[in-house]
């Protein structure tokens, strides 16, 4: 009824190829940016530090990985390295330059990444699949060893962990413990949108098509004068700057402090799943990937001790715990049975579906 | 089109805001307890998580909680995950906590920070960031009763009577078994300078977190190097392993020291075998006290607790209690010097600031000869106190030495670097501005 795409004419080419043809689609769009900014002024201090500031920023490292994996084709579980390098970055330059604005810095730690992830990603050129994946573990411990093994790194900090230092913009704290989480949030959301927003551009574009026929069928695009091997590190520079970006406001504008561990494998994993679980080659499916894994358990955490206790049944920390590893494991068993292109494709049936509606064809 | 998953969060907010915080009664004391019962660390965390848990509901049952004011316990599952372990001091900080106690390194270093703009104390036993015991650096950072460096400190020292004192050890080789990780290497700079002074020999035998239960490869150049001694910092699933690797390789189990991290059931994985290997302890195993008997009687007679009888008076048990009965004398301390009943985060510091758990204070408590005295203060949040060696008989530890104290003059050099150094790192760390309170 209301979301139709009768009556939009499109008189131009541009208007024509935009990502967003309809008025609905824009709108929708719009009123979610509005939705997600007012959050900050409405929101309690829970909700922005625990759910929101991680849930943007798993969905930025998914989004990068989604770029590497989803659209290119290429598997790595090197991501958690891949933040690492970002985090590491990012507290060398702000406490080399305190002078230069922070967000200035947490941009270019992406970069660091996107060298260090172009170079691991050097042997996709000649292996794929699951030789490739073994390649990028390798990454992931040797860029783990290094972040133990190099006290530089940590400017010989005797406890070895990563603090965020007192960083302000506009003369209000934005980064340390004196940063409200109110601040924080409106800061990773913009570096989200803005990342988003290009990411959105790429994978649209001239680049995000190379790579997309990279993933298709390498052999046809190189007959085509696609060159392997730029498309390729590219796809794994760009994907790392996302990550990079991300490990960075993971550690600086989340955790506030942070040791080596936090990038394991484990890490990786996680980002990966969401990728799965929310759809390959989807921007808005790493949006759903994230909540899924991360959200949803934390809901869990609040609505099962809420459900239970009016039946009398009081239950310990811990079997929550086990009962939220259950559930989500039992959902993502579910989701993955009824539709196995992820939460993106489910999506887009349902708008396919709203099309249409309220007639069946 | 990226954005619309926002809209669940905003769906979530408007369930929050009625959920996530039940209201506790004014004339309580909340108290989180951060545990973790479940992930690769459960076997330590469990017994601990008990022990916390049971004490301090010993207190409510019997005495009605503490001067009279009940005591809210809510136990938060961490896992050891720094993710969830944040994720857990953000849904307490509403509740306003007297004192959270992260139980986990990697949870305690994000929260140093924000422990003074939050105004909730971090009790962090024994473990965290050593340099946290400067009282005038960290004013809201407690982590008695001592640091790796003592704990350091006082295996060598015992090390050097057993030989016949501590020149005896040059030309010796000791051996250093550790996690790769900051906790295992924050006592390498301390043994290296002990090293050059002292003129023995180190060797050094990192553990990476993925492979702590797989050491062959570290006991097998042990067996090439035969160091004279093992110093173990491990924890987890790492110790365990351990002992048993040096049990199957053969290692002299009586040369084979650790700190105060390993429990029961890693020295039972050795088998009969891991007679004679020794750790250091401050506090006493069994259940051979009134206040632990009572723990028996209020709580897990009465099916409060999750702890199988057996295991309470279990070492990381009483650890639990030991950690505990610091939560509960700083609440305490802080009724006595302010004179309110339902204490604040604010007040529980100073208490802390004041703890004077003497002999005749443990006595008191029901805890006589528990432990060795405590007395913290505004500029010593640690108290270095000594700790004393066991021995693991083959079926329980064996107390084998007087408390031994610490090498304070070599420590303080370590600690005071290390605190500036962290104070210096994080520009614009805040100036202490709380005031001491007159020793009582």
């Amino acid at each position: 009824m209301l979301y139709r795409e009768a009556g939009q004419f499109k008189t131009n080419y541009v208007a024509d190829s935009a990502i967003f043809p309809l008025r609905e689609d824009r709108i929708g769009l719009t009123l979610i940016i509005l939705a997600a900014y007012a959050l900050a002024f409405l929101g309690n201090s829970f909700l922005l530090q625990a759910v929101m500031i991680p849930f943007l920023v798993f969905s930025l490292a998914a989004i990068g990985l989604n770029i590497l994996t989803g659209y290119t084709g290429l598997l790595s579980l090197g991501t958690g390295a891949f933040m690492g390098v970002g985090a590491y970055a990012c507290y060398k330059l702000m406490t080399a330059f305190p002078d230069v604005n922070v967000i200035v810095w947490i941009f270019a730690s992406g970069f660091f990444s996107a060298a260090i992830g172009a170079l691991f990603g050097l042997p996709s050129l000649r292996i794929k699949g699951f030789y490739l994946a073994v390649a990028t573990l390798a990454a992931q411990f040797f860029l783990q060893w290094c972040f133990i093994r190099i006290p530089w790194l940590v400017n010989y900090n005797v406890s070895g962990a990563l603090d965020a230092p007192l960083r302000t913009l506009f003369g209000i704290p934005i980064m340390g413990p004196n940063a409200t989480p109110q601040t924080r949030y409106l800061v990773v959301l913009t570096i989200v949108i803005v990342l988003t927003w290009l990411a959105s551009n790429l994978v649209h574009g001239r680049i995000g098509r190379m790579w997309i026929a990279i993933r298709d069928m390498d052999l046809a695009a190189e007959l085509m004068g696609i060159r392997p091997l730029q498309t390729k590190l590219l796809a794994f520079a760009v994907s790392s700057y996302y990550c990079g970006v991300a490990g960075a406001l993971l550690v600086f504008l989340w955790y506030g402090g942070a040791e080596y561990d936090v990038f394991n494998i484990n890490q990786s994993f996680f980002i990966l799943f969401m990728v799965i679980i929310g759809g390959l080659g989807s921007l808005i499916g790493s949006f759903f990937g994230a909540a899924l894994i991360f959200i949803l358990p934390i809901i869990l955490g609040i609505v099962l001790p809420a459900i239970l206790s009016p039946f009398g049944i009081s239950v310990g920390a811990d079997v929550i715990e086990h009962l939220r590893f259950m559930i989500v494991g039992a959902l993502i068993i579910f989701f993955l049975i009824v539709e196995p292109h992820g939460l993106a494709r489910l999506w887009q049936i349902g708008k396919q579906k709203l099309l249409v509606w309220p007639f069946p064809y | 089109m990226s954005f619309r998953t926002l809209s669940l969060g905003l769906a979530v907010a408007t369930m929050l805001g009625g959920t996530a915080l039940p209201a506790f009664a004014q004339d309580s004391i909340y108290v989180p307890l951060f545990t973790y019962r479940t992930g690769p660390f459960a076997g330590s965390g469990t017994p601990i998580a008990d022990g916390m848990h049971d004490y301090l509901r010993m207190l409510n049952e019997r005495d009605g909680g503490i001067g009279g004011v009940k005591l809210a316990l809510e136990e938060c599952e961490t896992g050891y995950d720094t993710k969830k372990g944040v994720e857990c001091y953000e849904s307490v900080k509403g509740k306003s906590p007297v004192v959270v106690n992260p139980w986990s390194t990697g949870i305690t270093l994000p929260l140093i920070p924000r422990a003074s703009v939050d105004k909730i104390p971090i009790l962090s036993m024994a473990y965290g960031l050593s340099a946290s015991a400067r009282g005038d650096i960290f004013p809201w950072v407690f982590n008695p009763p001592a640091t790796y460096w003592d704990g350091l400190s006082m295996i060598i020292k015992y090390i050097g009577e057993k030989e016949g004192g501590l020149d005896k050890l040059k030309g010796k080789k000791i051996g250093f078994l550790h996690l790769d990780a900051s906790f295992g290497k924050e006592p390498i700079p301390l043994l290296q300078e002990l090293s050059k002074e002292l003129g023995f020999e180190v060797a050094l035998y990192p553990v990476a977190a993925q492979d702590m239960q797989n050491q062959s490869s570290q006991w097998l150049s042990a067996r090439r190097d035969r160091p004279d001694y093992m110093i173990m910092w491990g924890w987890g699933s790492m110790n365990g392993a351990a002992v048993k690797e040096a049990v199957r390789s053969g290692y002299p189990m009586d040369k084979f020291y650790s700190v105060w991290w390993p429990g029961e059931d890693d020295a039972k994985s050795g088998g009969a075998g891991a007679k004679g290997f020794k750790m250091l302890n401050w506090h006493a195993v069994g259940t051979n006290f009134p206040a632990i008997q009572d723990i028996q009687k209020h709580v897990v007679d009465k099916g409060f607790s999750k702890a199988p009888k057996d295991k309470v008076g279990e070492l990381l048990y009483n650890r639990g209690v030991y950690n505990s009965l610091l939560i509960a004398e700083g609440i305490a301390t802080a009724q006595k010097l302010t004179g309110k009943k339902a204490v604040t985060g604010e007040d529980v510091r100073r208490g802390m600031e004041n703890i004077k758990l003497d002999p005749a204070r443990l006595k008191e408590l029901g805890l006589e000869g528990f432990t060795d005295q405590l007395v913290l203060s505004c500029a010593d949040h640690n108290g270095h106190r000594a700790a004393f060696m066991q021995e693991w008989d083959g079926t329980k530890w064996v107390k084998i030495s007087n408390p031994i104290e610490p090498m304070t003059d070599r420590v303080k050099g370590q600690l005071d670097a290390a605190a500036k150094d962290y104070a210096e790192k994080n520009a614009g760390w805040p100036k202490r501005t709380e005031a001491c309170d007159k020793a009582s």
